[in-house]
Order: structure tokens, then sequence, then C-alpha cells
């Protein structure tokens, strides 16, 4: 079908042809082709621009780590950028564009950069856009001005913006034995470990299992490998302990053997099945991880080593042998080892012609000799490439004797026809999970490597992750890494029979051949070894210093190709070891992990809704409602054409006129219960409570453990051992989470029980001078009377058949009372009593109206109980009991707890009759211009229908001293300047005549 | 990170609330040692290795637990109650269910 394509060979469908378009224009492909190896088919080579110099480049590697044919997949509107080619599995349909590039691939704009190649290194965005010393782009202002374009002109893919419409899901998952990577390490040990009867998972993130088994062309126990491989896989794919995960990455590897992996479930499909989700994010508590990662070839450093055309030896390799596609058919080689031989004689095999192997040893084994004849090709030992040729296509490349000791190079150039070259430079081990998982990689100067440490976690490796690179080896560790994870015996069973080429996995030290031209070293972040230099010339010495000022290491790719070479680079510059440089710590995730599969399920308003008993009556009832935390609570109960001032005022009026009723259900409610209760509470609230009569409730004030105020409420005791305490709705929970603490730490020989109980009841507050007749019209079995229930006491009866229990309390500063029954029977209750009022025009109110009448009563909430107030501040200390020690006594009177100039609650009237605004700041003198240093600020503030002013609450320097004196609100956020009065906190009826009756 | 609470079981961190160093000291309640209540309040222990805290299983018993956890591997070596009673020493069972 096309020139590249062989007739025969590989582990594609030939009788399934897939249609797919890249760049607008169509192409096909067979089942089982990466966009990669389609396109590769197809006579492509040019894939993507480089990231600052825009040089063409094509096709580097054929898997995970592939740094330069980055794609833009579009699904409808949604588009995903930057995905590696060689990891797109083609579908019918599929629509896949280039990046970085402006109009098109072939003819982009900002190739110019090419040119400019000298000004565009290390460090030249720092250096050059730091703007000058003075003016408005003065500094790293310059630098946010010119990015935009910067940005747009040097990067990767374009994200979307349409919503993503996939749908994505999270799975937990827990396994004896999580093996990561399926080659044959992988395999052995998911099988060893599965026949002990461990629960295993398997994961590879190609879509077929199998690894390098899928184009390494050996033969094992007689079959191909390949072959080997999948009847492995269909075996383990029967064990009802064994769970095996392709597409997946694995991509994090956190405290407690806890693993991240990301299932791509439908990328590869043209239609999702019903019910799939496009990708799956696992989280995989393992017992123990086998680390069969494999490792990845490393490109040679040389001038003109990223035009398309020059790709590593073993992804050439891949192509012919697992799709059938040649990268060229004039091919060179270029290597420092071993392993290039056997992908010479693979490609000779697949039909292409080996023209030259450049080896840059001078001593090349008999064995290698032999493959060189075998791929019939002429072997230059002692030899390095030392330029490339061709524009968008690589044409040929020059070589010249090369001294692998020295470096030096000598002798005649010589050009070499060829359109293809490939390359390698040693293999590393892909240590990222074992790095992530905290151990540190130790330098290996035989394979020139980083190889695992021995494990610290329970991780065990296998097969090339060890620096094992024969497949011979792989397999043996993977049974060993398998039965040792499962808790088995080792075995001396014979193993599976690898015929394969021989090789020695230890490179030549030789990472980059200086030579004229731009050499690269990370080749997404268009770094070269020029600027690996430059950053050391300039004073960076750390390794992690250079990958800033470089950006080497820092693509998306993470640096998998450029680590290595970049650090040997950097060795040689500061003329210490690879060792004594260092390598960087690898941290998730492993590859680009989407935002969509870590949110799963969990997006849109994930809190939960906390509505009353009575929230559908509210609604039924026109109220406006009001998100209080995760409560649902009525602000205002506006009649037609009302503005919320209006009905706020009217609802306050009316209470104060007659009366009004209020849900008050989202207070906190714990029930404290125990022989010692009245003992605890003595010590958690500033104030006594063994004193409390039963049938008695009583205000009570908490302190942090710091001494300043924490929290207020009324307790209730309804038996000798029994309390129902009441929390404000927003610290119910941590009220709560207090007690229980110094109940289980601090004070564990209390006999006391604490059961938050907030949703077990209902509460309405009805007060107002008519309340009392309300309530006794419509309460049996008890009276209401004041002699039967004074101030603070408490009743049980029933409202409509209801048990209710009654405390009248008061936070309007009415005649008030609190009506409890059961949350289920809480909207009967209430709609009693809204009946039982309708004689004295009773009015609901909502949360606006409440806060209007504790404001003029002067209570304070939340925003005066600021966790920066003490008791002091707030005028409650008359409620610190001198007879007993309770939390936060011992801290309260520090100094600075004292001081006369804290800021105190205050009340404050506004004297140009404007409404004042919450955080409003209150000055001495008013200079718009040139704001005084505040006394304070203004805490909650509301018009008062009582008082018929703008009122607030305050907290102000030297508070009390200044009552009856004039400041000033100075608001400049808001332009809202102008006199007040400040006054007490105590506004309406101070003496408390109204509520006492 | 599991710790296993001795009445629930291994359970994920997510269902615990980390309630501060356990070696604090809360003197006597009637204690006027200024010191000593600063140290209570403001002093903690900041170990690298292991450390003993107070964590409360805030989404299970609610139960506040003594754990001993390695700040470095931020494995569990041990949970108990904080009221004292049973101990859980398995630290096996982070990571296996
Ligand atoms: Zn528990």
């Amino acid at each position: 079908m096309s020139p590249r394509r062989a007739e025969t060979g590989g582990r594609i469908d030939r009788l399934r042809t897939i249609r797919f378009t890249f760049d607008g224009a169509p192409y096909t492909g067979y089942a089982g082709d990466t966009l990669a190896s389609a396109l590769l088919a197809n006579g492509v080579t040019l894939f993507g621009r480089s990231f600052k110099y825009h040089r063409p480049r094509g096709l580097l590697a054929a898997g995970v780590e592939e740094p330069n044919a980055l794609v833009t997949v579009l699904r409808g509107e949604v588009r995903e950028p930057n995905i590696p080619a060689t990891m797109v599995e083609i579908y019918d349909g599929l629509v896949a564009v280039s990046q970085n590039r402006t109009p098109s691939l072939a003819w982009d704009i900002g190739a110019i950069n090419q040119l400019g190649g000298k000004i565009l290194s290390a460090g030249f965005y720092y250096k050059t856009f730091m703007g000058p010393v003075i003016g408005p782009l003065k500094g790293t202002r310059f630098w946010m001005f010119c990015e935009h374009f910067i940005r747009r002109a040097a990067g990767l893919g374009k994200a979307g913006t349409a919503p993503d419409p996939a749908r994505y899901e999270r799975m937990n998952a827990f396994c004896d034995v999580l093996v990561v990577g399926s080659g044959p390490a992988g395999l052995m040990a998911a099988k060893a470990a599965a026949d002990q009867g461990a629960r295993v998972i398997l994961a590879d993130l190609e879509a077929n299992l199998g690894g390098s088994a899928n184009w390494s062309g050996e033969t094992i126990d007689g079959m191909p490998a390949a072959d080997w491989a999948q009847r492995l896989a269909a075996q383990l794919a029967g064990n009802d302990n064994v769970r095996l995960l392709p597409r997946t990455t694995v991509w994090g590897y956190y405290d407690g053997n806890t693993l991240a992996a990301l299932e791509r479930v439908t990328d590869h499909k043209e239609v999702a099945a019903k019910g799939e989700p496009r990708q799956r994010y696992w989280a995989i508590r393992a017992g123990t991880v086998v680390l069969a990662t494999g490792s990845f070839e490393r490109p040679l450093v040389f001038p003109g080593n990223d035009r398309p055309g020059v790709m590593l030896a073993h992804a050439a390799e891949r192509y012919a042998n697992e799709y059938g596609v040649l990268p060229g058919q004039r091919i060179a080689l270029f290597t420092n080892n071993d392993s290039a031989y056997r992908s010479a004689v693979a490609l000779k095999k697949a039909g292409a012609a080996v023209v030259a192997i450049v080896d840059v040893r001078g001593d090349v084994s008999n064995e290698m000799r032999r493959l060189a004849s075998d791929a019939e090709a002429e072997l230059l030992a002692g030899h390095a490439v030392i330029a490339t040729e061709g524009g968008k296509a690589l044409t040929g490349l020059k070589v010249q004797r090369f001294d692998a000791t020295s470096g030096v190079l000598s002798g005649d150039e010589r050009s070499i026809h060829a359109d293809s070259l490939l390359m390698s430079g040693g293999w590393s081990p892909t240590i990222h999970l074992a790095s992530q998982a905290g151990a540190k990689a130790e330098w290996d100067p035989a394979r020139q490597a980083f190889l695992p440490p021995k494990p610290t976690q329970r991780w065990t490796g296998a097969g090339a992750f060890t620096g094992s690179f024969s497949t011979a080896e792989a397999i043996a560790e993977g049974r060993a890494a398998g039965l040792q994870a499962a808790g088995g015996a080792a075995s001396s069973a014979p193993l599976p029979v690898v015929e394969a080429a021989p090789g020695d996995p230890d490179p030549a030290p030789v990472f980059e051949i200086k030579a004229k031209g731009k050499s690269f070293v990370d080749f997404q972040h268009d770094v070269t070894a020029e600027d690996v230099r430059l950053a050391h010339r300039e004073g960076f010495i750390s390794v992690e210093h250079l990958k800033r000022y470089t950006t080497l290491g820092m693509a998306t790719d993470q640096g998998k190709n450029s680590n290595v070479p970049g650090l040997a680079i950097m060795a040689e510059a500061l003329g210490k070891p690879i060792p004594e440089v260092g390598t960087t710590r690898f941290r998730p995730p492993y590859t680009a992990v989407s935002i969509g599969s870590l949110a799963a399920e969990r997006f849109g308003d994930l809190k939960p809704e906390r509505l009353t008993p009575m929230h559908d009556w509210h609604i039924t009832n026109g109220a406006r409602m009001y998100s209080a935390g995760l409560w649902y609570r009525p602000m205002i109960y506006g009649l037609p054409g009302e503005t919320v001032e209006q009905a706020y005022v009217r609802e306050a009026r009316a209470t104060r006129e007659s009366a009004g009723i209020v849900d008050v259900s989202t207070l906190g409610k714990i029930a404290v219960q125990g022989p010692d209760a009245a003992e605890f509470l003595d010590r958690v609230y500033t104030n006594m409570f063994s004193t409390l009569a039963v049938g008695k409730a009583r205000y009570g004030l908490m302190l942090r453990e710091d001494g300043l105020a924490f929290d207020d409420g009324t307790t209730w005791r309804l038996g000798e051992q029994e309390f129902l305490m009441t929390t404000t709705t927003a610290n119910a929970g941590k009220v709560m989470q207090h007690l229980e603490y110094f109940l289980d730490v601090i004070w564990p020989e209390l006999k006391v029980t604490v059961t938050s109980v907030t949703d077990e009841w209902a509460g309405a507050a009805i007060g107002g001078p008519n309340a009392r007749a309300i309530l006794a019209s419509c309460v049996t079995g008890t009276a209401v009377d004041n002699a039967t229930l004074p101030f603070m006491g408490i009743v049980h009866g029933q409202i409509a058949g209801v048990p209710v229990m009654i405390c009248r309390l008061s936070f309007s500063g009415e005649m008030a009372f609190e009506v409890y029954s059961g949350a289920g029977y809480g909207t009967r209750v209430w709609e009693a009593l809204i009946e039982a009022g309708k004689p004295f025009g009773l009015v609901t109110y909502g949360l606006e109206a409440l806060g209007t009448m504790r404001i003029e009563k002067g209570h304070v909430t939340g925003a005066e109980i600021d966790g920066r107030t003490t008791a002091r501040d707030l005028h409650l200390d008359w409620m610190l009991s001198k007879k007993k020690p309770f939390i936060g006594s011992a801290m309260m009177d520090r100094e600075g707890l004292i001081a006369p100039d804290r800021l105190e609650l205050v009340g404050l009237i506004a004297l140009d009759n404007r409404p004042l605004n919450g955080g409003g700041h209150i000055v001495e003198e008013l200079d718009e211009a040139n704001p005084h240093a505040s006394l304070g600020h203004i805490t909650a503030c509301c018009y008062s229908p009582a008082l018929g002013k703008h009122i607030a609450l305050a907290l102000v320097k030297g508070g009390e001293a200044r009552h009856g004196t004039r400041a000033f609100v100075s608001d400049p956020l808001r332009n809202r300047f102008g006199p007040v009065e400040i006054v007490s906190n105590h506004f309406y009826d101070p003496d408390g005549s109204r509520m006492h009756g | 990170m599991l710790i296993t609470c001795p009445y629930c079981g291994p359970r994920d961190v997510i269902e615990f609330t980390y309630q501060g160093d356990g070696n604090r000291e809360r003197p006597q309640p009637a204690s006027q040692n200024l010191d000593a209540w600063n140290a209570y309040v403001y002093d903690r222990l900041n170990p690298a290795g292991d450390h003993n805290e107070i964590w409360q299983h805030s989404g299970g018993c609610r139960a506040h637990l003594r754990v001993v956890r390695n700040t470095i591997t931020h494995e569990i070596l041990s949970t108990e109650f904080a009221r004292g009673g049973h101990k859980s020493t398995d630290s096996r069972a982070e990571g296996r269910s």
C-alpha cells in the first residue's frame, strides 16, 4: 500500500483499513497502528516544529518518550494537545493536527528563529525581558508584557476552551502484587505471583501486553517472542486472581504503597461502548510492587541530531517488527554500544539496505562484526557522525575518525548517502517510579546509567529496570520478583529458553560529539549541548539550577531522553564525575494526566446541602434563601415589589410591635450526658453550669486554650446528668470536635458522652410582645405564664399533638421562646404556630431581620468572635468565673490580651443618615485622599427600624472610653466617608425590660 | 496512608483529622505557670522520624487516637485510643486489605 510498509510482518491487521486525517489530509492505516506508525507508513517524515527554533522535527522514538511528534487530537469541540503520536492508536474518523506551526507544518514563519540561534540561547528570555529599570514597563512588568507574544510563538499545543463532555471514573483497587510493565520480566512476575495464589494487577501503558517481546524479533521457547508473550498474557487473563490493565500508565508512587494509574479506556475507540468512561483513574493499594518498567534508549548528542530521519535505533526496529514499517530505505546507524547491531540486522531482515554502522568504539567485538556483516553493512569503527544533511527529510550524513577516549575528531570528512540515521547512546533504566517512592538512584559506571538502589519500600525490580538488559535475565529476574512479592520460595524449575542476538550491555562512555552545529540534548525544549555549557559558564553549577535556567528536562516528556546526556555534558563542564553532579528526583506524574480523570465524578458543587425540616415550607411561602455555610436559611420573606431592605425592616418592626417567628433549626445542638456532665461544662464554659437548676437554661461562653473567645450559646439542663448545649450555626462542628478532644485526650476520667443532635431537633424562635399569647393559644400540657415559664425556664408540652420543649430565651430582645420538636414534626409544629399567630399578625422573619434585631441588641456573633477578640473586648467579662479554672482561663490574662488599646465592641450611629458598610474603617479625622490610621472596623451594620437610623457594630480601639464621641467611617474601596457617633453596643432596650416582661 | 483505627480497622487517611502533636502536656487546670501553658499551647515537636500524634477518626467512630507515625516514610507504627485500652501495632495493615 505504501513505499514504507512491508507486505508482511508486524502485529497489525492488514485486513482492517482505518481512515483518519492529519492536518486535514486524509490517510489510511491498519488496525493496530499508532498515529506515528501509520503516518510513517504513508511517507510522512515531518511531524512537528520545535519549541524555540521551530526546526522541523520527525519521529525520534516509538513509545511514550517521544519528544518531537506531539499532536493535538480533536473530538468535536474538544481538543487534547501534546499527545505523542506514538501513543495515539488510530481509529476510523480520528482527527489529529500538528502543533507549533504557523500557518502550516511545511511552511512555518517561526522557523526564522533558526537564524537567530545565537540570541535564543539559554536564559535568553530571562536576560532580554527583564526590562528597563524605570518607566511603565520596568523590571518584570516588561516580561509580563512580552510574555503573551512569546508564549504564542514558542510553545506546545493549545488547550481547548470548550467544556469536556467526557465522563471519567475513579476506581480504588487492592492487590497483593502490582506488576508495572508487561515485557518478559513483568509477564513472568505476574505469572509467578498469580501461581502462588496472590491477587495480581498487571498494568502496561501500551495497548498490547508484551513490551519488548512485541518487537525484539527474539525467540522464546521456540516461538516468536511476541507469540510467547501473547500466550502468557492470555493465560493470565484466564486467572480469576489476575486483573490485566493494558493502556494503563502507572504515573505516581505514593506513601504506603499507594499507586496512581490512568487507564485510557476509550481514547482509541471511534465510539465508546455504553457506560464506558473516557479514562479511568486507578488508586491502587499494593502489598508489593514489581517494577518491570524497562529502559529508554538514549540519543547521541551531535550536530544535526534532530533532523527528521534521525531516530533511535530500537524505535526503527520496533516500527519494522511491530508495525511492518521501515523508517527509510538506506539506513545508517550511529552507536556507542552493541544493541544497535541487533537493530541493524532486524532492519536488514525487514527489507532495508543498511549502508553503514558508525561506532564510536575503535574496538568492536567479533560477534558485533559478524552481525554487521549479516546486515551487509559497512562497519566504521572508531568513527563518529559530525553532521547530518537534508531539509525536512534526511539525505545524508558526514562522518569523521573519532577517538572515544579523548573525544578528538581527525582525518577527512566523509559523506554517506542515507535517508535514515538510527542512533543508540546506550540505555537508561526507567527508574521514575522507584525515584518517586524515595529511592536515590545509583550511578553504574559500567552501564553508564542510573540504576535503582536496593528497595527500602515494598517494591522489587526486574529486567531492564534493574540494568539487566537481556531478555533471558529479564525472564529470570521477573519470575524471582514475582515469587518474592507473593511470598513464595525461590524456584529452580527450568526457565523459558531465549534465543537472542548477543551483545555487551555496557556502552562506551561517549555522550556527545563536539563538532560545529547545533547538537540537541533536550529535543522538546530545544536545549543544545552549548546551552548547557553556557549555563555553566554563567555560574550555574547545581543541576537543579541548570535545569531551570536552560529548561532542560522540564518539557512534557520530563527529560526521558535528555536527562543522562544533559548530566554527562554538565559533568564534563564541571570537571566532575556524573554521580557527583547528581540526578534530580523524579516527581509524579510519569506522563501527563488529564485533570478530568483526577476529578472523576467529583465536579461541580460537591458541598452537601443542609436543609432544615421546614425548608419546603419556606420555599412555598416565598422565602428568598441564603446559603450560610452548608445550610440554606430564609433571608427574607419578601412581599411582591419589596426590596430586601423593605422586607427585613417590615419583618423586624412587626416582630417588635406584635410577634415574629424564625427557623433556628440550624443552631448546633449537642447532648452532653453523664455523671460528670455538669463538671465538664464548668471546665468548658467560662461561667458556672453545675449551679444551674434542672429545667433552666443559661447563656454560656467558651474560650480557646489561648484565651481568645471561641463560641457562645445557651445550654439547657434537662436533667441532673443531662444537658442540651446549643452552639452557633457556624461553629457546631468545631465545638463538637473541641468537646470530643477534651474528653478523649485531656480528661478521659470524666464520665461524659457528647452526641451531636443538631439534626434531631427542629427549632422555631417566636418573639415579640404577643409571643406568649400566641403560645398560650396553641400549647397544651403546660402553662406558659411567667410563673411556670420564667426567663430562661424550660417546659414540656404539646403543640398540634406533638411533644415540644420550650425554653424562654431571647436573641431578638423581645419576650421570646424557642420551641423544639422532633425534626420529623418540625413543619407540623411550625404551621401550628403560624396558624395560632394569625390573629396577632405574626410574621415570619429571615436572617436579615434576625441580624437587624441582634445588632439593635448588641449581641455578638462570628463577625465579632473572629478569633482575635477576648471576652473583655466583647464586654463579656461578667461571664468569666473567678471561682474555677476553665479552658482558656490561664492564658486569657496575658499582657497583650488585656492591653488598654485593644479593639473593643462598640455601637455606631451614622450621623449622615446613610448606610454603613461591613469592613469599613473608623478614623479620628477624615481625609479621603490620605486616610488616617484605623481605629478599628465595622463588623455588622443595618438600618434599625427601632431607632430609625443606620447603625453598626464595630471593634474600635479604646471603645468604651469613646462612647458619645464623634469619629468617621473611612471606606475608600466603596467611597463611603462620613461622620459617626460611637455609642454603647446596646442600642435597644439596654436594661432588657422587654424580654424579661 | 492508612491508619488502623482500633475500632474500625485500617481506614484511609481521608477519614481522619490531624489533631496535633501528642507529646504536649496540659498543665493542671488551676496552674498559673504561664511558661507551662505557653509550651502546651504553642510549642510543637517536629521530629524527622517517629512522632507521637493525635488523630481523630472524624469520618468514622470519632475516637481520638494516639498514632506513632514516621514523618519521613509516613509509616504508621502503632495506633491506640487516646483514652487508653485497645492498641493496634499491626502496621502490616497499611497497604494490605
Ligand atoms: Zn474508628
